[in-house]
């Protein structure tokens, strides 16, 4: 493989963001994503190999190493960072369709409910593996889901709850989202809900953890 | 700093159900005079709060109050703390959260006379102002409805007051998922600070004039979400053990506006309140699963006035409905407890040796809430020259505890977290004292769209 995509693929995969930035302390004062990002494009290699031979894999082995317990997650959320750094540079090529984006994941907490740091983490693992993600906070409505999914045909949409008293406002959530648009992949987490909550309310994924968030957008998108 | 010394200056002196500066109710109960009671807190089950159901919600709070109540009578109880941690909408409308306090008060007064059964409301508004993102922690309207509930719900029966409050909230969140301790000290030590200054002024002045008592606030939403993140191996726990010493000065700031305790549940931090000042605490532990998990099941009863399960939905279980199934497990746990009181200090001492050592070899955040680490810590505490210095020297002086005790083999290593030892130490260490020079050094580092200094008054 070329040697500044392994570069990159490290830099990801440490959570180096650019030259500047002082984490990891073993990597202080060498280019980060950022820079070899742009010299990589630079020097003409393809912003798809960018992508899929370097950014991808990095995150990949974040998230296994996260799944095995080997880092934490302010360790995976650097190389979330970092990723984001190389992937400013990669943007473009998306709206020219040289290079194919996983897809749109809008998230918010449910209405009633303002516990938000299970879902920010939740937000911020699924962009880091790639996806483009809308947040639209905490207390959101029907309505903003909705809207959201109007400007972004064919998004899947992330419901969180914490509160047993809000979990019917989720379920009345899943219906309206359904009823506008029935292919819409709705994803559900928080304390209170599990798979049987999932299915009566005819969500259709449950995930414990936001890894198993990721696992399962991945999946659609191949 | 208003506390320069300690109340309780030996590990020896700080022990489960008694508090140099008791509380007493006025059904009777003399929190941390020398007895624990349980506090029992529960919910709601999956239902929705709204008009409609409105008589089934209150139909709900009377059974689980009633189920309660009637098997504490049954089980000789010698008196218990009800919390009813309001939910959004009960605080939104403060007539719904009355309405709750006034049964459960009927019910605990038709005890009281009937059976002698001494019983206390902990009336718990939630802090409404997250609702607003940036927060205006002073200037939102959302403030009046909470004080409402707090003021109108006391005079209904709600006896002890308190509140999880939230400033600081909107660093601290991604402070916690980053591990950036520096941002997470500016939350509570600055931020957090001002912020408990302003609202516990005003709680306790609410608590004088309904002739109730400034019960005490809780960082919650700060150490237990560090603690929460740790259980799901998310953070270091030794980053959560720092968390968790960094919130106590935040929640001193009630003391020192006047709070009387019992210090609320949630908060891990009130052993070294009851250290400082001299309150009672609520502490919770094992019996607290229900709600969510923890590496502290025992130790957290080793110096606790109140013994509480945090909280639990009211659904069936196999021996009755959950509420009253938590209160027998609470009971069960204080008569314990009380016995080794009734035994003497020497007793105390030995069923709390069994509390202390059964947790504090596995998990930092359980070591520091020893008794012995937390008068060492408490003891810097109270040195600090202003929130931030007392913060830092907590916070040292738990890693060196931490640190010490893995080297001497009393502390379970976890090599993935020696990094994280020396990160913590260096940074904290890079703090400065000075609030301006502080401001001045996190700004840059936060989403300043996330705050709103001036309410702060910053």
């Amino acid at each position: 493989m070329n040697e500044l995509l392994e570069k990159i693929e490290l830099c990801i995969e440490f959570g180096k963001i650019n030259n500047a930035a002082v984490y990891p302390p073993n990597m202080r004062g060498q280019d980060g994503a950022d820079e070899l990002t742009k010299q990589a494009l630079e020097e003409g290699i393809s912003p798809d190999d960018v992508l899929n031979k370097a950014l991808i894999p990095g995150m990949d082995k974040v998230g296994q190493k996260f799944s095995e317990n080997k880092i934490f997650v302010p360790q995976m959320l650097m190389s979330a960072k970092a990723m984001s750094s190389a992937m400013k540079h990669i943007q473009p090529f998306f709206k020219s369709g040289q290079v194919k984006q996983k897809g749109t994941f809008i998230i918010g907490t449910v209405s009633g409910d303002l516990h938000d740091i299970g879902k920010n983490l939740v937000a911020m693992m699924i962009e880091g593996s790639g996806w483009k993600v809308i947040d639209l906070g905490v207390d959101v409505k029907s309505e903003q889901y909705i809207e959201a999914l109007k400007e972004n045909p064919g998004g899947a949409v992330g419901l969180s709850a914490l509160l047993t008293t809000t979990m019917v406002n989720m379920e009345q959530i899943v219906i309206d989202i359904k009823s506008f648009s029935e292919n819409a992949k709705v994803l559900i987490g928080g304390a209170p809900v599990n798979t049987d909550f999932c299915q009566r309310i005819g969500a259709d994924y449950y995930s414990p953890d936001p890894q198993g968030a990721v696992a399962y957008l991945n999946s659609l998108a191949v | 700093m208003k506390f320069k010394e300690l109340a309780i200056k030996n590990p020896g002196d700080l022990y489960f159900g008694t508090a140099p500066n008791p509380v007493k109710t006025p059904r009777g109960l003399v929190i941390g005079g020398g007895n624990i009671y349980p506090e029992l807190n529960f919910t709601l089950p999956e239902m929705s709060i709204n008009k409609t159901d409105y008589s089934a919600v209150l139909k709900q709070y009377r059974e689980i109050v009633t189920g309660a109540l009637d098997h504490a009578v049954h089980l000789y109880s010698d008196g218990i703390v009800l919390e009813l941690e309001t939910l959004i909408e009960m605080t939104q409308i403060p007539q719904m959260g009355i309405d709750i306090v006034k049964i459960m008060n009927e019910i605990c007064e038709e005890n009281f006379i009937k059976h002698g059964l001494k019983s206390e409301i902990r009336l718990t508004p939630n802090d409404l102002r997250e609702f607003e993102r940036p927060p205006k922690q002073r200037t939102t309207k959302l403030i009046e409805p909470m004080m409402e509930l707090f003021e109108r719900g006391a005079l209904a029966g709600g006896n002890l007051l308190s509140i999880e409050s939230t400033g600081g909230k909107e660093i601290s969140d991604d402070a916690l998922m980053m591990c950036d301790i520096k941002q997470f000290i500016f939350s509570q030590a600055v931020l957090g600070v001002r912020d408990m200054e302003m609202l516990w002024g005003k709680i306790v002045a609410i608590a004088k004039k309904t002739a109730t008592i400034p019960g005490g606030d809780t960082a919650c939403g700060f150490g237990n979400t560090a603690m929460v993140l740790a259980e799901k191996k998310y953070i270091p726990k030794v980053f959560a053990a720092v968390a968790r010493i960094a919130t106590v000065v935040r929640t001193l700031v009630a003391v020192e506006q006047g709070a009387k305790g019992p210090d609320k549940d949630c908060g891990y931090e009130g052993p070294f309140l009851k250290a400082i000042t001299g309150i009672p605490i609520s502490m919770e532990g094992k019996t607290s699963a229900c709600a969510h998990l923890s590496p502290l099941g025992n130790v957290a009863a080793a110096c606790a006035d109140l013994w509480s399960n945090e909280s639990v939905q009211n659904v069936k279980l196999l021996a009755g409905m959950a509420p009253t199934v938590y209160y027998e497990q609470l009971q069960y746990d204080t008569r314990l407890m009380n016995e080794a009181i009734k035994g003497g200090k020497q007793d105390i001492l030995q069923l709390q040796k069994l509390f202390v050592n059964s947790d504090t070899f596995y998990d930092p955040q359980a070591f520091i809430l020893s008794p012995k680490s937390v008068i060492e810590i408490s003891k810097e505490i109270v040195k600090g020259e202003n929130y931030i210095d007392a913060t830092k020297r907590g916070c040292l002086k738990g890693l060196e505890l931490i640190e010490n005790a893995i080297m001497e083999g009393t502390l379970l290593r976890d090599e993935k977290e020696d990094v994280w030892i020396e990160m913590l130490k260096s940074d904290i260490a890079s703090i400065p004292e000075n609030e301006s020079d502080f401001v001045e050094l996190i700004l840059p580092t936060i989403d300043q769209s996330k705050v709103i200094l001036s309410e702060y008054g910053l």
